[in-house]
């Protein structure tokens, strides 16, 4: 079973398109706030309407405007865990979950039993909502997610809010509960490192459009645009001219041998593709930041225009470089990202 | 002492409020769910009773329900009954006045109701019935219901609209309110303080129920989803 997706969406000023086709796997749609995440799985879950397009879940068709198929978001069989969960506040951990078991009388009270217990909420039938902690408010949404018989999963930032402690948790719950469930997952997030820990497969949304699915790995070393590299943790963007031979970025009076076609570029600049102590160009650090794993250096470039794009490098943690020091430094050709723009 | 009008009073009130507990919460859901224009417009129809005095609501009503007009008409050509002058001709009064006050309070409370949850009912699989019923309506429960006891608060001392629609003739439709002012008119000024305790009374209870409702509801909201694991 797989799930295509292909539609577009105008909101107001926003223009939604979004292509992709997840198979029997936990596919990461990856985007800063803002890009349309949620707006495609809303079109996808039937809550919202595309302007136009075709959404497939196996051989089922769940939207087609040419053919004028609309499912209701009742008939598309198609698990929606919210943010915040959703759970009715009204009703009790059980209650939730019985009101999804399509089935009737005894049956339904086993399989309500059944989903208690194998999500570890044996005791907890009674509560409602507001008594349960977070853990165990989306324990009881996946349960009644997972006892409506989806065909695929959709989870929208499930771990947003969360401190990193508890975001660590409840995330290695979540992929156990969900290991049993053989479709298509989408897992929607800000956080590629969250994607990294949980998906194979990654589809970048940058402002509306989506990108090509492509690997982890691929995502992180080989971004293939501004959005995609920003994800990827890269800090430095600078226009860059290749004459065929050579990039040269004006602004930081640079030339690297990395040959490109002819024209107009952005050059990205990851962190991993700065040698710091060594090398034929000149700078000065700035300012100083420091994490608990790293110090992230400012650097000015000698020679480099009054306003240009600033160099942000970067050290293992106890790095004992003073803001003024002088240092050597160079450029990766074959690890700086060239970029379309 | 004849207790005649706190009876027709009662009787008025819960009526009228019942017809409207069920066309208010109906015209809040549907009117919210309309492109803002119309939503607007019907917005500003559905609340100007809020506004209008109650004679002019009176005097409206009489325009339509009189024997002599439209509906009034062809109520006494069809049944054979007069819609003035009668007891029950007050329902239409209050009804039209209170409409406002249950239309706004719902709509507040729905306005309030955080719609993903409806959106996972449907993403469940649950009817839209269903998450009316069993979700919509039990969140709201506490807005519909001080909408509600406000309602049938106000219809209870509605004077103006009923006086013009029934008029008061004592034993048939003198209400209380139409009776205190009856009474002071005819310098009955003892019966006429008795009857205004009994008013402030209700009204005094009346207003305690709210209040108890409102803080149950700022409890019930106010702890919200706890964050710890």
């Amino acid at each position: 079973m797989k799930l295509s997706v292909d539609i577009e969406k105008r909101l107001g000023d926003f223009h939604l398109r979004a292509s992709f086709t997840a198979e029997e796997e936990t596919l990461a749609l990856l985007g800063a706030s803002g890009c349309g995440k949620s707006v495609t799985l809303r079109c996808i879950a039937g809550i919202l309407t595309p302007d136009r397009g075709r959404i497939t879940l196996g051989d089922r068709v769940l939207f087609d405007s040419a053919a004028g198929v609309n499912l209701r978001p009742q008939q598309r069989q198609v698990g929606y865990l919210f943010q915040q969960y959703a759970l009715f506040p009204n009703m009790t951990a059980a209650q939730n979950i019985r009101c999804a078991v399509p089935a009737k009388g005894a049956e339904r009270d086993r399989l309500t039993a059944e989903y208690l217990r194998s999500f570890h909420l044996e005791g907890l039938g009674g509560h409602y909502p507001a008594q349960l902690s977070g853990g165990q408010q989306q324990r009881v949404a996946l349960a009644r997610i997972l006892a409506s018989r989806p065909q695929a999963i959709l989870l929208d930032e499930p771990f947003s809010a969360l401190d990193e402690y508890l975001k660590w948790n409840l995330e290695t719950e979540l992929t156990d509960l969900l290991s049993g469930f053989s479709g298509p997952i989408l897992w929607v997030s800000h956080d590629p490192e969250e994607c990294c820990r949980n998906c194979r497969r990654v589809c970048i949304l940058e402002a509306g459009r989506t990108g090509r699915v492509a690997s982890m790995e691929e995502m992180l070393l080989h971004p293939e645009t501004a959005g995609a590299a920003r994800l990827a943790g890269c800090r430095n963007f600078v226009p860059a001219v290749s004459d065929g031979t050579c990039l040269t970025v004006p602004a930081w009076s640079v030339t690297l041998p990395r040959r490109v076609p002819a024209g107009q570029w952005t050059l990205g600049v990851p962190a991993g593709a700065i040698r710091l102590g060594e090398g034929p160009l000149r700078g000065t650090v700035e300012r100083v930041r420091r994490d608990m794993r790293h110090a992230a250096l400012l650097v000015r470039l000698a020679g480099a225009e009054r306003d240009a794009p600033p160099l942000w490098a970067e050290l293992p943690a106890p790095a004992d470089i003073p803001p003024g020091a002088e240092t050597a430094l160079s450029l990766d050709p074959e690890r700086v990202w060239v970029l379309p723009g | 002492m004849d207790w005649y009008p706190l009876w027709n009073s009662l009787r008025i009130a819960a009526i009228s409020t019942a017809v409207i507990f069920f066309a208010g919460i109906a015209a809040a859901y549907y009117v919210a769910r309309l492109p803002r224009v119309i939503k607007g417009l019907l917005d500003v129809v559905l609340t100007l009773p809020l506004v209008l005095p109650p004679t002019v609501v009176g005097y409206l009503l009489l325009r339509v329900l009189g024997p002599k007009r439209v509906i009034g008409a062809w109520a006494l050509e069809v049944f054979g009954v007069k819609l003035v002058m009668t007891w029950w001709s007050a329902i239409f009064a209050t009804a039209v006045v209170i409409f406002p006050l249950m239309y706004r309070t719902v709509r507040g409370a729905f306005e309030a109701f955080d719609e993903t949850l409806a959106d996972a009912g449907r993403t469940l699989g649950l009817s839209n019935t269903y998450i009316f019923w069993r979700v919509r309506m039990p969140c709201c429960r506490q807005g519909i219901l001080a909408g509600t006891v406000l309602s049938f608060a106000r219809a209870l001392g509605e004077y103006g609209a009923t006086s013009m629609i029934a008029g008061y003739t004592p034993g048939r439709t003198a209400t209380i309110s139409t009776t205190v002012y009856q009474l002071w008119r005819t310098n009955d000024d003892a019966l006429a303080f008795r009857w205004v305790l009994v008013n402030v009374a209700i009204s005094a209870v009346i207003l305690l129920a709210v209040n108890l409702l409102e803080r149950r509801q700022r409890e019930t909201a106010a702890p919200g989803r706890r964050r710890t694991a």
